[in-house]
């Protein structure tokens, strides 16, 4: 990794997180030095269930009448159980909608990312040209523009371009990435250049090699760019907040927050209820792929 | 990554025979450009033009009527400026931010690098613990936000009625002037510690064992280990977490907006919940103006990181 030693982030990337212990190097066989008893276990344990105590309770809550959750003390099983609750967000309120616009500006925002920023990560990965080291500084200078700084000219520009309220508005600011491309170049890095120049030397065009070498090695870490920004875009807020000014157009996110803040900031079966429709997925999807997502975060030391 | 493409090579070795090779190299520009397309094109009209964009409207008196006509506005020179800080609501909200870096930073790094050690020194339940403690961070802010706005409900919620359960006063988390936005710092630290964990037990793991060893064989204690050789060696990693950390602290907006609405009397309301109202009152110049001193705040704030914490040694 020759290149990457340039790289001007500090975070210690080069490290595999690995649970097993063989990881851990050669010194393994002679006990460690700073090995944890029981009482980081049980430390640690205690740190985990203030951790998921939220989520929990705010699943069983979710399947209460409103009563119950109202009821002081508090309950913790629930006495009984109704999905009113979820039955009316689906049916009163419009969160089939807000689901799938969700599923939509994420779907749009990831497939981009994954074509556009393995693009650009390969390029300055693997070819020499003029201008890389300054794109490179330009993609990490990126890193640290916030989102407030652009959103009130972004929605002028969107408007003009006739893209207010729309899906489309909502997605296509986010569809080229800084992290993506520092993710993908990150990964590229590491394939060996003996394939590229193998594929060359049998005269294939710089771009086909691009398509048809590089992008199948890739796929490890597409996956999880992939994961990452569906995630990203899936929380996003204040975006489709601005761009969404019907409530046909409302994600889940900003539907929760403006019930939550609106009129219906008092039902509260019916905001837990839509919580768990926001955050269920994601935990799901989480636990599923949770390899990838922390190596993804290990690898670029960043979110 | 996963398992079986990580083969690092010796990159440089082989990049030689390219060299020197001219038309092989002018393919490769062309490629890389034609690569970089895509994402220069989208990075330049939705990113660095809006950069430009947000400074050139916050000189102006731009408003929402003037939408369809943005050029066609008032310049006003710097009086959006100096207006947000003569405004006491502005001078108040930057006082909060302040406060949510201040308060959010340290505790959430503290947090996190106590979680990161005390999982380096676990071989069994580690993943098991890993993933719990990031669990949070996957999750939207704003279904947590809801969330915890019942777990801190005064009356009948879970937090009040554990501490009443042992005896501790119960006090109104959230109307409270003096202990909302600490309380939304401690939430926040709550669903922000996990990625910290994740980079600082990274840099944990590049730390090697003998070192600690042959610290321990000279006697030095379980603390002095830490405070001499595991902090200093793990400094970088510091560094870059209280940077990343504090970017995210300063555009503090999610939490405030679910859980208080910025208040109790603006108490928990930041610069970046007053730019969302002055653009939603219409006021996009002003708007702009207070996005600018806050992305001035960010950079200031993350070279003087660099600064005063990458130089000592």
């Amino acid at each position: 990794m020759t290149t990457s030693a340039a790289t001007p982030t500090p975070a210690p990337a080069q490290t595999p997180l690995d649970d097993l212990p063989a990881s851990t190097g050669p010194s393994k066989q002679s006990k460690r030095p700073d090995q944890g008893g029981p009482g980081t276990y049980i430390a640690l344990g205690l740190g985990l269930i203030l951790m998921v105590i939220p989520f929990l309770w705010m699943a069983i809550s979710s399947i209460k009448p409103e009563a119950e959750i109202r009821s002081i003390p508090p309950t913790w099983w629930p006495q009984s159980v109704t999905l009113d609750n979820f039955r009316e967000l689906f049916t009163r309120l419009d969160f089939t909608t807000y689901f799938l616009n969700s599923v939509l500006v994420a779907t749009a925002v990831t497939v981009g990312n994954m074509l556009f920023c393995s693009m650009l990560g390969y390029a300055l990965a693997k070819l020499e040209f003029r201008g890389k080291k300054l794109l490179f500084a330009l993609v990490l200078g990126t890193l640290m523009i916030p989102g407030v700084v652009t959103f009130v000219p972004l929605f002028v520009l969107t408007v003009n371009l006739g893209l207010a309220n729309t899906l489309t508005g909502m997605a296509l600011p986010f569809l080229a990435g800084p992290f993506g491309v520092f993710l993908m170049r990150q990964f590229i890095l590491s394939l060996p250049d003996e394939l590229i120049q193998a594929a060359r030397v049998d005269g294939a065009g710089e771009l086909r090699i691009f398509f048809s070498v590089v992008m199948p090695l890739c796929w490890p870490a597409l996956a999880t760019l992939g994961i990452l920004t569906f995630l990203t875009s899936w929380n996003n807020f204040l975006w489709p907040l601005v761009v969404a000014t019907n409530e046909d157009k409302y994600t889940l996110p900003v539907a929760l927050a403006l019930y939550a803040v609106g009129q219906n900031a008092t039902q509260y079966g019916l905001l837990l209820a839509g919580s768990v429709v926001v955050v269920i997925p994601v935990i799901a999807v989480f636990l599923f792929l949770q390899r990838h997502i922390m190596q993804g975060i290990s690898m670029t030391g960043i979110k | 990554m996963a398992t079986t493409t990580t083969t690092p090579t010796r990159a440089g070795a082989a990049q030689a025979p390219a060299r020197g090779a001219d038309p092989m190299r002018r393919q490769q520009t062309i490629a890389a450009w034609l690569l970089a397309l895509p994402f220069l094109a989208l990075f330049l009209v939705f990113t660095a033009g809006p950069v430009l964009a947000s400074l050139g409207m916050s000189f102006t008196d731009i408003k929402r009527t003037d939408i369809r006509t943005p050029f066609a506005v008032g310049f006003i020179g710097i009086d959006n400026y100096t207006q947000l800080l003569a405004d006491p609501l502005f001078r108040k909200v930057m006082v909060n931010t302040g406060l949510y870096v201040v308060l959010g930073v340290p505790l959430t790094m503290a947090m996190a690098l106590a979680i990161a050690v005390m999982l380096n020194r676990v071989t069994r339940l580690r993943a098991l613990f890993r993933v719990g403690y990031y669990l949070p961070v996957v999750t939207s802010i704003v279904a947590v936000s809801v969330v915890w706005k019942f777990l801190l409900r005064p009356e009948g919620g879970l937090v009040n009625s554990a501490l009443g359960a042992v005896g501790l006063p119960q006090p109104e988390w959230l109307d409270n002037p003096h202990l909302a936005l600490p309380s939304l710092v401690v939430m926040a630290a709550w669903r922000n510690l996990g990625t910290l964990m994740i980079i600082f037990l990274a840099g944990l793991q590049t730390i090697p064992d003998e070192v600690k060893e042959a610290a321990q064989v000279d006697g030095a204690t379980g603390w002095q280990v830490f405070r001499r050789i595991t902090l200093p060696m793990l400094k970088p990693t510091l560094l870059f977490g209280a940077v990343i950390t504090s970017i995210g602290y300063l555009q503090f907006f999610e939490e405030a907006f679910v859980m208080t609405k910025g208040g109790p009397l603006d108490a928990t309301r930041s610069v970046t919940f007053f730019t969302f109202d002055q653009f939603a009152f219409g006021n996009y110049g002003l708007a702009a103006a207070a996005s600018y001193l806050l992305f001035l705040a960010v950079v200031v704030l993350t070279f003087l990181q660099f600064k005063v914490f990458g130089e000592k040694d």
